[in-house]
């Protein structure tokens, strides 16, 4: 998941003109050419790295695209896919139409919303995709609405993320299931909870879960924020971390980096109450050792926020035919199946698994539940995310109120 | 031919740095076409400092730099002064160079493990000396004021201030000064202070000044043990260039240019401070005081320093027990189980990134030593002492990386040059120099001319000569100042990331890379990988002159 | 200095070995104001004796024997508190000093009338008003006064000199022998003088010790 992390990394390159006459890109409807095309290309794909098990899957299926299609794909990794977006920016800025430096961008959300409107993206390809129709998009809209805004096709879906929180059931037997709750959670147990400091992906995503259960003008949130009196829908929010903070770790004058920092605190014994945007994670984590295994997940019982990740491709990418190869990979049962798994990363699916045939239906299969994992009907109350200019509106707000100790 | 070396490296050195601070200048005044700023401006500054807690992070920026170089600059003289000829001396020196080596992140990762609540330390004596079961919500690390950030820049500050005053102190002639000062009464701490120390400032003054330049502008180490809320300035500068906005780059650069103005009053302050010093103590050195603060003086000297590297190694270990570890809760000193799981799964993913590292190590400090040994050859043929040229030596080391990289990227965009391995090596060219030059200069210049007098007068040409006899002669010289250029390589983060867009991976950016997903047992076995590289550098330098059987007794060592 | 206040420098069957082979064996005493000189050719280990004497004897070496100044017994002091002087031939003065600073250095701590020490030290070799000067700037006959004086001024009680004049053009030896044996024998010192030069220990005109 894509971590809007204040951290090093690569920027904006300028370039000067270039004078190479465009190529024409590939037609997406005309399938065998864009795979005939896609051979021998190297797609650059830029997607958060901080992460080994997604690395892991990601070097995976580099390896499948290149025995399957002859496509190699570099893992190029992120901190911040606002970082990538910058670049694409700036190459048009510097007139670079075609020779882009990247090829495949994992996105969603305001990313996503501030491409498409400086028209940086190539498309619309995904629901040309073959595998695109396993989805069932009519039945599932989640996969082509990103942040409340349609993706007409500009982005194609690949993975599920759901805020799932977790807790060591030994220092902590009745977790809370709503803010509330978790505000008297937190004053019987002072300095055992905290969430990612802003502006990571995570801890924003908490402030938008707080605010949607803390407001009473939900209605408001679903449209852009320009919309609204920001002040008297947020206050109830500010009032509530006021509230919070001083009863979180370090008395909130200090917050984790991002969410696995988050989990990384609870492995130190620290907090006894995280979350995180993969259901899956604390189970993972108990696998790897880092988590005891007296964790267990949950969900809010009014829902959690949740979201469908994303690739698109940036206009000026110059292997196109080898990204849609590979963002149709990405949608096969086998890819989704493997990334599913708990031993791999643990990513939901998007497909809809129960139109699929009986046999790919098996590929599914998770045999037994880990104990630290979400209960199976668990996952059944998503909230959708709110209109992306929330984010951007709540992350400065947050900033100015508590962004200096 | 050989006269053009100086005027190469010079070229090489200063017009990167010009280029990068030119092309960070003119945006932060609002003049960059290509992104649509059209106009000198002052916007980019006002919104600079319309920005919340700048003040602080300009604070806490200026003030680590200056606590912790003047930290690390005591620990070091007081050893210096208190352990001449000791065993403490000599097993010190030997721990110095391999320290030195070790890359800031994977110092400053042990070092977080060391002191957190949850850390070593606090494992160490829990529950037994303080009846915690649970870690104590203090907050250590990431401190406000940056404490812990000085601590962690100090740990690497000392080896590097050592190794150069020891380079220094030969051509003082410090032992029979100090036996000058005994036989006139002096303790020797006290005579060590007021004999030799005077003579030895000058000859580190510009180590001490790159020390301030890094310590104010540091990222990697700032991420890690610096303050969040704010984070010193040169983090919120990486983050504002980052931001997809792109009014931010604006902002951005006039921040990297307060950055640079942030150095520069650091290293002034410094230098006030040093003329302070120097009128303060002109009484001092001829007042006849000879005993005055000697058992002090000695014990801080003694224990200071092997304070700082034992935390250092400890940093090492806790790394080490990570890397090693399976499930390891709070108050454990041992983790609960071992595995080779995590070296197992990262394995793999470790053969590129290394080969990158060593091709990118290698190469860079290869042209960075035989450009060293041309320019150094040149200076004794000519008989040239440069004095001035060394300022311009470490201009890349003075100007703070995060205030000209960014620039210096656009700048090379603009003549054409695609990010790649290449560009890559050429920008680790530029840090490589002036260390491996640094490392060699000394003992080059003072290599015994008579040596050569007796090659030329057996008939032998003066490049023969440098070959067959010089060469040889400072072997082992040569592979050390080969072993600290491979080090400082390794250890380079924002020109790899920068210069390669990301697509040049080595064993530091994964590393850095991986930080942000936070599993401390793979950052452990990265960071050990990290760190283990420069030391084969160095045991390789240690070794080959012996394997080659050159290692006598008699020569430059 | 008179010298009722110097006591003799006895060497007591001093014998230095290094790596089992016994380098010297000197056993003498210097009466005050006398100059005992030890002869030999380079390796046999006259330095090696001067570092015994004086406290400073490297780790590689093996001695023995007894250093008495008078009743005292220096061998278990550590090198400052031993109060003898020494003399190098590089007159390695403090290039971080002054001139007049180089001879403070060598005066004790609480004195009422150091600056006046100083000038009278500088006159009496002929460099008056030269306190402020920069040591690098004095010619090495000159520098050579100064460190004497400096060794002086520090008022020891025993003095040991390592071939102080090998580094001087011939003219200039001569002035610095009769200077230096001149001042050490008005201040009732004991001296003992190493070196190769068979005029110095004419004009040391004390015993001659032969060594190898």
């Amino acid at each position: 998941m894509p971590t809007r992390h204040p951290l090093r990394l690569a920027i904006a390159i300028t370039m000067l003109a270039f004078t190479v006459p465009a190529s024409a890109n590939p037609d997406p409807s005309d399938w065998q050419s864009v795979v005939a095309q896609a051979e021998g290309q190297t797609v650059y794909w830029n997607a958060w790295g901080g992460d080994t098990r997604t690395n892991r899957y990601i070097d995976w299926v580099a390896k499948q695209m290149q025995a399957q299609y002859d496509v190699e794909v570099e893992h190029v990794k992120l901190d911040d896919t606002g970082s990538a977006v910058a670049r694409v920016l700036a190459e048009k800025q510097a007139g670079n139409n075609d020779d882009g430096s990247i090829d495949l961008i994992w996105i969603n959300g305001e990313n996503f919303a501030a491409m498409r409107e400086s028209d940086l993206l190539f498309g619309p390809f995904a629901e040309s995709l073959p595998h695109f129709a396993l989805t069932n998009a009519t039945d599932n809209p989640e996969v082509v609405t990103d942040f409340t805004l349609p993706t007409e096709g500009y982005e194609s879906p690949w993975g599920k993320a759901q805020i799932t929180f977790y807790y060591d059931s030994a220092q902590t037997e009745t977790p809370p299931q709503d803010m509330q709750a978790l505000l008297a959670w937190a004053k019987d147990n002072p300095g055992q909870f905290s969430y990612p400091r802003i502006p990571d992906f995570t801890g924003s995503t908490f402030l938008k879960q707080a605010l949607i259960e803390l407001t009473d003008q939900e209605k408001a949130l679903y449209q852009p924020v320009s919309e609204s009196d920001f002040e008297a829908v947020t206050e109830p929010l500010w009032a509530y971390l006021d509230a919070l903070h001083p009863h979180l770790w370090r008395s909130g004058r200090a917050f984790p980096d991002s969410g696995p920092n988050l989990r990384t605190l609870m492995s130190d014994g620290e907090i006894s109450l995280a979350f995180s945007f993969y259901p899956t994670d604390a189970a993972v984590a108990v696998m790897e050792y880092e988590l005891p295994e007296s964790v267990r997940s949950y969900v809010l019982e009014g829902g959690t926020l949740g979201n469908v990740h994303f690739v698109a491709i940036p206009y000026n990418s110059p292997h196109k035919a080898g990204a849609m190869v590979l963002a149709n990979f990405l949608l096969s049962p086998e890819a989704q199946a493997q990334k599913q798994s708990l031993a791999m990363w643990g990513d939901r699916s998007v497909l809809d698994i129960e139109q699929l045939d009986a046999e790919t239906q098996t590929l599914f299969e998770q045999g037994d539940r880990h104990p630290s994992e979400l209960p199976a009907d668990a996952l059944s109350n998503t909230l959708p995310e709110p209109h992306p200019s929330w984010m951007t509106a709540l992350q400065n707000a947050w900033l100015e109120r508590y962004g200096v100790n | 031919m050989l006269r053009l070396a100086p005027a190469l490296i010079i070229a090489l050195l200063v017009l990167p740095v010009g280029a990068g601070l030119m092309m960070v200048l003119l945006p932060a005044f609002g003049y960059l076409p290509t992104l649509g700023g059209h106009g000198a401006s002052l916007a980019p500054w006002q919104m600079l400092f319309d920005q919340p807690g700048l003040g602080r992070s300009v604070m806490v920026s200026f003030a680590s730099g200056l606590v912790s170089t003047a930290v690390a600059l005591v620990i070091v003289v007081l050893f210096l002064a208190a352990s001449r000829g000791t065993w403490l001396d000599r097993g010190i020196r030997r721990l110095v160079s391999p320290l030195l080596a070790i890359p800031h992140a994977a110092i400053a990762f042990g070092f977080a493990f060391l002191i957190a609540p949850s850390g070593l330390v606090a494992r160490l004596i829990s529950p037994s000396l303080t009846g915690w079961e649970r870690p104590l919500d203090t907050l250590i690390i990431n401190d406000p004021w940056g404490f812990s950030l000085m601590a962690g820049l100090v740990l690497k500050e000392v080896p590097f201030l050592l190794l150069m005053s020891l380079a220094a102190l030969p051509q003082l002639a410090p032992e029979r000064r100090l036996m000058l000062a005994r036989s006139l009464g002096y303790s020797p701490t006290i005579g060590w202070l007021k004999t030799v120390c005077p003579s030895l400032y000058p000859l580190i003054r510009l180590p001490v000044y790159a020390v301030i330049a890094y310590a104010t502008s540091v990222v990697d180490m700032a991420l890690i043990l610096g303050p969040n809320l704010p984070p010193t300035l040169s983090v919120s500068i990486l983050s504002w260039f980052n931001d997809p906005d792109i009014s931010q780059r604006f902002m951005a650069s006039a921040a990297a240019v307060l950055q640079l103005g942030v150095t520069v009053a650091a290293l002034l302050c410094w230098w006030l401070l040093e003329q302070l010093i120097r009128s303060l103590t002109r009484y001092w050195l001829i007042n006849g005081s000879r005993q005055r603060g000697e058992i002090i003086l000695r014990l801080v000297g003694r224990s200071a320093l092997l304070f700082s590297s034992i935390t250092a190694l400890a940093a090492l270990v806790g790394l080490g027990l990570f890397s090693l570890a399976g499930f390891w809760r709070f108050p454990e000193v041992l983790p609960q189980m071992l595995t080779l799981d995590h070296w197992q799964r990262s394995g793999p993913m470790l053969a590129t990134p290394l080969i990158n590292t060593a091709l990118i190590g290698l190469i860079s400090t290869a042209l960075a030593t035989a450009l060293v040994l041309a320019t150094l050859e040149n200076e004794h043929r000519q008989h040239i002492q440069p004095k001035r040229a060394l300022w311009l030596l470490y201009l890349p080391l003075l100007v703070p990386q995060i205030a000209f990289l960014f620039g210096l990227i656009v700048a090379v965009e603009s003549l054409g040059i695609r990010p790649q391995l290449g560009l890559v090596i050429a920008g680790h060219l530029l840090f490589v120099l002036p260390y491996v030059y640094l490392s060699l200069a000394e003992t080059y210049r003072r290599l015994d001319p008579r040596w050569l007098k007796v090659a030329r007068s057996l008939g032998v040409s003066r490049s023969a000569a440098f070959w067959r006899v010089r060469l040889p002669l400072l072997l082992a010289p040569l592979l050390t100042a080969f072993a600290v250029g491979l080090a400082v390589s390794i250890g380079q983060y924002l020109p790899t990331q920068l210069l390669g867009a990301g697509r040049v991976t080595t064993v530091t950016t994964e590393a850095v890379a991986l930080a942000s997903g936070s599993n401390r047992r793979l950052i452990g076995v990265w960071a050990l990988v990290q760190a283990g590289l420069p030391l084969i550098g160095f045991i390789l330098a240690l070794g080959l002159p012996r394997l080659l059987g050159t290692h006598r007794r008699d020569l430059a060592t | 200095m008179t010298a009722s206040f110097c006591a003799p420098l006895r060497l007591e069957q001093i014998s230095i070995a290094l790596a089992g082979r016994e380098l010297l064996a000197v056993d003498a005493t210097i009466s005050p104001g006398e100059v005992l000189t030890v002869m030999g050719p380079s390796g046999s280990g006259k330095s090696t004796l001067l570092a015994y004497i004086a406290g400073f004897l490297d780790r590689e070496f093996t001695a023995s024997g007894g250093v008495w100044l008078g009743e005292r017994s220096l061998l278990n002091l550590p090198a400052e508190q031993r109060n003898i002087g020494l003399l190098f031939q590089d007159p390695l003065l403090f290039p971080h000093l002054s001139v007049g600073g180089n001879l403070r250095f060598g005066l004790p701590r609480y004195l009422n009338d150091k600056r006046q020490q100083v000038t009278q030290a500088l006159e009496q070799v002929g460099l008056a008003g030269f306190e402020s000067r920069d040591p690098a700037t004095l010619s090495g006959g000159q520098q050579s006064r100064v460190a004497l004086m400096r060794l002086l001024l520090s008022k020891p009680r025993a003095v040991l000199l390592d071939e102080p004049f090998s580094k001087l053009d011939t003219a200039l030896r001569q002035e610095m022998r009769t200077l230096v044996f001149s001042q050490l024998r008005e201040a009732g010192l004991p001296a003992l003088l190493v070196t190769h030069d068979h005029e110095d220990a004419n004009a040391a005109g004390g015993p001659v010790i032969e060594l190898g």
